[in-house]
């Protein structure tokens, strides 16, 4: 079989499909946090702890009500986004008129708690949680083998990531949001109820984390720090994307997962600070970062 | 609209570019027989601290169009402000309909049909143009239609997938106003709706008025722009430090000039 610079074609669409499943995550994590950056102008360092929630959460239904996968994908997002609700009713809600710090430092708090708790509960090992049957195999493709849980990944976050984009930029309530995200007051003086509004988003912030953590069980084992490991480079890729940009963070999330598997091919040594790098590229040459506003 | 105000309207001189046949419509009910529909009593408002509004008391009668005019900083964008919910801290009594909307978030206060132009025209520049005209709720039934708005303000309906922030001032002000003519609400409070336009937009501006007062509409304006009110409003209130120190009906405007000009400082 031909070779790539060097490369075998397995080894580098292998680290390309690791990449783009890695990106998926990126994206709807990183997603969640540009919407509620946007509108509460919160940076939610929980969003981890909530994605680690996910993956528990799912990994309970089943353990203990015997709640398959599928039905999970889509309980577990309402349960973790009620919870996020009530974190923001109780907590969060009372941080709004305070600096952005005060909301980074609860959230912060909020994570470690939840963190603790279920480490306490289950220990760092890992739990395992199986594909579903429906999903399990995989295609080979000529010049690789794709397992279908992957493929089922990419394209599940794809759409979640459309969906979100289009009701986001193409939708009436989209259109609220974004007039709130702009200028809250003026969006309350035409009669909406924005409170409300902010509390439901920060709700589906952090249903999106939920979501990827139930997609992320099967593939990462489930432990109470997967969160805490992936939201560090998170954050980078929203700083990339440009804080609050819905499209920034979906397109940016993708192509550094891209980015990240292409330097474990060609550079391995530098793949796990290769996001950092561009990091900090970005913020010199853009601050804004790369579709952020600069208003 | 039966209840338009056009018994103090006698001998009042038409305005550069207003139509006034809307007066010929009015009915035979004098203006001050009618209970006033926004009523302000003694209106106490403060900006963190600072004490801004020191009781600032008038009254608005259906259908009529009263400016509060006044220097820079004597509190007339604050009273607005305040009648509207948007300032947490206030105190003193402001009634529309007889209701009480003193401790009322301003959607709330916006619900019962109140609809606010801010000075810096707040349009959104992550929504075109068609989304910010679209934007504000309806509130009670009876709003104007799009085609209306259109009708009012021409530009607006080529300009539909434009960026909103990509509109000239003059645009920009007008989709100010004709957004909250789609809600519904028939008491309008218009902050500086001509400032830092140009005159042939300002008369636009000052027609669209005289037209929505022909229709029912109740308006409270500020204005800084003294010879643009008096071609527009039926009274004059005279903002000064927090306070309504004087109220000109616009019949008396000739003989007041004088001290007019004094409360403005031109």
């Amino acid at each position: 079989m031909f070779e790539l610079l060097g490369i075998p074609p397995q080894a580098l669409f292998g680290q390309l499909l690791l990449g783009l499943i890695n990106g998926s995550f990126y994206a709807i994590l990183s997603l969640g946090l540009a919407v509620i950056f946007g509108l509460l102008n919160i940076i939610n360092f929980a969003h981890g702890a909530q994605y680690m929630l996910g993956a528990f959460v799912a990994w309970m239904l089943l353990n203990y009500l015997g709640v398959g996968y599928w039905w999970a994908l889509i309980l577990v997002p309402l349960a973790v986004g009620a919870f996020g609700i009530v974190l923001e009713r109780a907590m969060i809600s009372r941080l709004y008129h305070l600096d952005h710090l005060y909301g980074l430092l609860l959230t912060f708090g909020l994570a470690l708690i939840i963190q603790g708790l279920l480490r306490n509960q289950y220990g760092i090992s890992g739990l395992p949680y199986s594909i579903p049957p429906q999903l399990s195999g995989g295609q080979n493709l000529g010049f690789m083998f794709l397992p279908n849980y992957r493929g089922w990944v990419v394209v599940a976050s794809l759409f979640v990531c459309i969906a979100t984009w289009f009701v986001i930029e193409k939708t009436r309530l989209g259109a609220y949001l974004r007039a709130a995200t702009e200028n809250p007051t003026l969006v309350g003086a035409f009669g909406i109820n924005v409170p409300r509004m902010i509390t439901l988003t920060y709700g589906f912030g952090v249903a999106l984390a939920a979501f990827a953590g139930v997609l992320a069980a099967p593939i990462y084992s489930v432990n109470p720090n997967m969160g805490a490991d992936l939201i560090i480079v998170v954050f980078a890729v929203v700083v990339i994307g440009g804080m609050g940009s819905i499209l920034g963070s979906i397109v940016t999330g993708f192509s550094l997962g891209l980015v990240e598997g292409l330097t474990k091919v060609f550079y391995p040594e530098a793949s796990s600070v290769v996001i950092f790098v561009i990091m900090a590229i970005v913020l010199l040459v853009k601050p804004a970062g790369l579709f952020g506003r600069t208003a | 609209m039966a209840s338009i105000s056009g018994g103090e309207r006698a001998g009042v001189e038409a305005g550069a570019g207003a139509d006034r046949a809307g007066a010929a419509v009015a009915s035979s009910v004098s203006a001050a027989a009618c209970a006033p529909l926004l009523d302000v009593r003694e209106l106490q408002a403060w900006y963190g601290e600072s004490h801004v509004l020191h009781g600032v008391t008038f009254d608005v009668r259906p259908g009529e169009v009263v400016t509060l005019l006044g220097r820079n900083g004597a509190g007339k964008t604050t009273t607005l402000k305040s009648i509207m919910g948007i300032l947490p801290k206030r105190k003193g009594s402001v009634t529309f309909q007889g209701k009480e909307l003193m401790h009322a978030p301003a959607r709330y206060v916006a619900r019962e049909g109140i609809a606010f132009c801010p000075e810096e025209r707040g349009i959104f520049s992550s929504l075109d143009v068609e989304e910010n005209l679209m934007l504000p709720p309806q509130v009670k039934p009876g709003g104007m239609s799009v085609e209306q708005i259109f009708e009012l303000f021409p530009n607006l309906k080529e300009r539909l997938s434009s960026q909103g922030t990509k509109l000239s001032g003059g645009e920009q002000q007008m989709l100010a106003i004709g957004r909250i003519l789609r809600t519904g609400a028939k008491m309008l409070l218009l902050d500086e709706p001509t400032e830092g336009l140009a005159p042939v937009i300002i008369q636009q501006i000052g027609a669209t008025i005289a037209r929505l007062k022909q229709e029912g509409f109740t308006i409270v304006l500020v204005e800084q722009n003294f010879r643009f009110a008096s071609t527009v409003a039926d009274r004059h209130y005279v903002v000064e430090q927090g306070r309504v120190v004087d109220m000109i009906p616009n019949t008396q405007l000739d003989a007041n000039i004088a001290k007019i000009e004094a409360y403005l400082g031109v």
